[in-house]
């Protein structure tokens, strides 16, 4: 990025380290999860950390974090050897984290949630004041700009992230840790995002970046590890390596980062939505009389910011949500009142975007999940599950999606992300579905992974199938899709083709230009 | 990112921690005992011996283990389809009006092993009726299953007073009882069973419906592992939005359940009515149906750590017995203390030490 202050990589050298992390080791039972990890983040800097999932990242800042107990090693703030026990240890050693899944109380004020566990007293009211004009001084100094009496579920996702980041502050964080942030966020949001680091650097905080987007990388940090299989394999200044090397570096080999894919042949009308209309459990209206065709052979894609109805919209075609009006046809024939089971039977596959609560049983062993929705097959059994059927296909699945390790009694939770998706993939896809549904594709899924499912998914196109693809990564719609729509407020507000400029669809899905 | 996310390995899991949990049950109920005035180890042995010493003292062991098996395995079918059935007091109470009908009406014409399946099945439906209402009423209506089958307790405990009171009470009698069954109405006792260990079974009340118990151990591990239903089961359990994302039908799966759960508790009813009494009595499960819930609890939800568990709870029912009559200090009151101790380590507090134990664990292993 040429935004970047250019005295700023000489003074790395110089500026002292904020955190050292020295010999660090750790290992659960037989998996060595963190390998004599040493690496020194200058103050006043951000430090981007990749790899894929199960790379060690995660653990790595567990240790910092104080969840867990490096086996050996030593943690330096500062020059000066800190131990770390609980999280109460790292916020007074300066640490503050701020987690991909946000840790507010909702219906709590912006102020309340940042006063929280630092209360200051058993009176509240003497807090209150002093903590009011410390979160005021916090906003101006950083250009956090939030209205302190405002309800958290009020705010918008990218404010409620700056309350989150307030919190460490306020706790007097030296050091932020910031996990996935942008992964809920707005193209425009996450570009606000980077801006507030970039003061929060040159005010002298020191930044940890965990992410998995490589553009993200390059687009802010001054410095980049990559993490494989539990090591630190490289450690670079961003201005001095490219997206390619980083990728490689991650996986151990080369990965193709755009997807190839010939022309669509689009057929007949296979998957049709008219008029839909779908409420929530509160009867609020979050699809808002959307109509749209999928042929055969094509790849439609709903680009739109998480929360703008795409999620109903999914579960409404895969007969989970009832429509509250409005007619989906598959293969035009209306599927109205058929439950997720006869769907499945006329054809219609669906990827879920939740595989941990919706796609998966996380506490059933691999083999368990892989006949999820069609253990109702005869040749599953009858009223008895037939268990060497199931797990013989199971095994069959595992080999042809390389899923590992490759052990179908192996229990799903201890599957990388990755390697859960690709279960889920693996079971919807070998059903040879007409209609495929897919949410969120590769949420949380490493590299290597993303390229083998994308290939599937295109796969899938070109063998005559009609594809929905819903994703909130504009990057990977972008790269599939035959056809773009954009999803805003229960709407589709346009439509583009495969080729669209992300500018314009970045200003569609933030509801500006229709 | 907590300990609760380390798996260990699972001689740890079912075999080290319920132990500890056991252990320190027994040592604070030591203590209890201690503060009392009377020898913690004294009370112990007599426990012990009380419940395993001879053969009549294992007979009554196994004789209340037995209803506990049932109970046990109500809660567990329950618990794996996510649905906390605190009904299977109520439920094993109106089993009992089942069976004692099937043994009243045919205990004259046929001997006991043909009277024997007529009663399963008739303590079975009784049982499932029992748990049909609140079942229906969480699966179409979302009413609280816990709540609803807590009610049930209090209206069979009525209807059954009614019934033993103004319908089945022998004309003549005080006791509100039924008649006494005849021989053709009685499970047989398991002489041979404790004869085979060169024991003698005495006046214990220990019958067939122990090898019922068994038999249905076995079934409803064959019912949740190894069937479709089962896994539907299980599914929902674990996760109602994959449950529903699978086109499994929520309802169903929650009446069927509950009509298992309560038909397993109905059984139960065989163990006294039929097993040891022979006669249908007021109050006659006394508090096996909540046992039920500690017992699944502690088995982990598993027949096999159900027979455990409730070959534990029997020799504490049976041994305490035996100790407040040895030592009349120690009352029947102090023996309900100690269970409630063993509740309270062995099953509420059944992760307190679990974060303690991975990190010792990890240090060792981790190295």
């Amino acid at each position: 990025m040429t935004g970047k202050a250019p005295h700023l990589s000489l003074d790395l050298s110089k500026n002292e380290p904020a955190i050292e992390l020295v010999g660090i080791d750790k290992k659960f039972g037989a998996v060595h999860a963190n390998k004599n990890i040493n690496l020194t983040v200058a103050k006043g800097s951000i430090h981007g950390i990749i790899g894929e999932n199960g790379a060690g990242k995660s653990t790595l800042m567990s240790i910092l974090y104080g969840f867990y107990q490096a086996d050996q090693g030593e943690i330096r703030i500062s020059g000066k050897p800190v131990t770390i026990r609980d999280s109460q240890a790292a916020i007074a050693a300066g640490i503050g984290m701020v987690h991909q899944h946000f840790m507010l109380v909702e219906n709590f004020t912006v102020l309340e949630n940042v006063m929280l566990g630092a209360e200051g007293g058993q009176l509240l009211r003497q807090g209150v004041s002093s903590a009011r004009k410390e979160l005021k001084r916090l906003e101006d100094d950083y250009g956090l700009d939030v209205d302190p009496d405002a309800v958290i579920e009020e705010l918008p996702v990218g404010r409620q992230q700056r309350v989150e980041i307030l919190k460490a502050l306020y706790r007097g964080a030296e050091i932020l840790i910031l996990d996935e942030p942008t992964g809920v966020l707005t193209p425009a949001e996450a570009d606000h995002l980077f801006k507030v680091l970039k003061v929060l650097r040159d005010q002298g905080k020191t930044i940890i970046l965990i992410t998995h987007k490589l553009r993200e990388i390059m687009a802010i940090t001054d410095t980049v590890s990559v993490m494989r299989r539990g090591e630190i394999v490289a450690t670079r200044k961003t201005t001095e390596t490219t997206v390619e090397e980083l990728a490689e570096l991650m996986v151990g080999r080369r990965v193709l980062l755009r997807v190839e894919k010939g022309d669509a042949n689009p057929g007949k009308v296979l998957l049709s939505v008219k008029n839909l209309t779908v409420k929530d459990s509160r009867g609020v209206t979050m699809v808002d009389d959307v109509s749209f065709d999928v042929r055969a052979g094509e790849i439609v894609g709903i680009a739109g910011v998480a929360g703008n109805g795409q999620s109903e919209l999914l579960e409404a075609i895969a007969g989970i949500r009832k429509p509250a009006s409005g007619e989906i046809l598959l293969d035009g024939k209306p599927t109205a009142g058929a439950d997720p089971a006869e769907l499945r039977e006329l054809g219609l596959a669906h990827i879920p975007e939740d595989r941990h609560h919706m796609g998966l049983v996380l506490k059933f062993e691999e083999y368990e999940n892989s006949i999820l929705g069609y253990h109702r097959e005869s040749r599953f059994g009858g009223a008895m599950l037939n268990l060497d059927e199931i797990r013989k296909q199971a095994e069959e699945q595992i080999a042809k999606y390389d899923i590992r390790p490759p052990n179908p009694r192996l229990k799903t939770a201890n599957f990388s992300g990755g390697n859960q998706q690709k279960i889920v993939v693996a079971r919807e896809i070998e059903r040879n579905p007409d209609v495929l549904i897919i949410g969120q594709p590769t949420r949380g899924v490493d590299i290597g992974a993303i390229e083998f499912i994308h290939k599937r998914i295109i796969e899938m196109r070109d063998a005559g199938k009609a594809v929905l693809l819903v994703s909130v990564e504009l990057d990977e719609i972008r790269s599939l899709s035959d056809r773009i729509l954009v999803m805003f407020a229960g709407k589709v507000v346009g439509e583009q083709s495969g080729e669209a400029n992300e500018q314009a669809l970045g200003l569609m899905m933030a509801g500006i230009a229709a | 990112m907590s300990t609760a996310s380390v798996p260990l390995p699972a001689w740890i899991n079912y075999g080290l921690i319920p132990l500890l949990n056991l252990f320190l049950a027994f040592f604070f109920s030591g203590l209890v005992v201690w503060a009392i005035g009377e020898s913690p180890f004294e009370a112990l042995k007599l426990l012990l011996a009380g419940a395993l010493g001879r053969g009549e003292g294992i007979g009554f062991t196994l004789f209340y283990a037995t209803s506990f098996i049932f109970t046990g395995l109500s809660v567990a079918v329950a618990i794996h389809a996510g649905l906390f059935n605190i009904g299977s007091e109520g439920q094993a109470y109106l089993g009992g009006l089942g069976a004692a009908l099937v043994a009243l009406s045919l205990d004259r014409y046929v001997p006991w092993y043909v009277t024997m399946p007529f009663a399963i099945i008739g303590s079975a439906l009784f049982g499932a009726a029992c748990a049909a209402v609140p079942a229906w009423l969480q699966a179409k209506r979302g009413s609280h299953i816990v709540i609803t089958t807590i009610m049930f307790n209090f209206i069979v405990s009525s209807l059954m007073n009614y019934i033993l009171v103004r319908v089945l009470i022998v004309p003549g009698k005080m006791a509100p009882e039924s008649r006494t069954f005849l021989e053709g109405g009685q499970l047989p006792k398991l002489d041979w069973l404790i004869g085979m260990f060169g024991g003698r079974l005495g006046a214990a009340p220990l019958n067939f419906s122990f090898l019922i118990a068994l038999v249905m151990c076995f079934l409803v591990w064959l019912l949740i592992w190894r069937t479709k239903l089962g896994y539907e089961m299980r599914t929902l359990g674990h996760s109602p939005t994959a449950a529903s994302y699978a086109g499994m039908r929520y309802a169903r799966i929650v009446m069927i359940t509950m009509l298992i759960s309560g038909g397993l508790a109905g059984m139960m009813a065989l163990n006294p009515v039929m097993g040891a009494s022979a006669r249908l009595q007021i109050e006659f499960v006394g508090g096996a149906g909540f046992v039920g819930i500690a017992v699944s609890l502690m088995g982990r939800n598993h027949p096999a750590g159900i027979i455990l568990a409730a070959l534990l709870f029997g020799v504490l029912y049976q041994g305490g017995a035996e100790l407040s009559f040895d030592m009349p200090t120690i009352t029947r009151d102090m023996i309900v203390v100690i269970q409630g101790l063993v509740i309270l380590f062995a099953g509420a507090l059944e992760y307190m030490l679990r974060p303690a134990i991975v990190r010792v664990y990890q240090q060792i292993s981790g190295k």
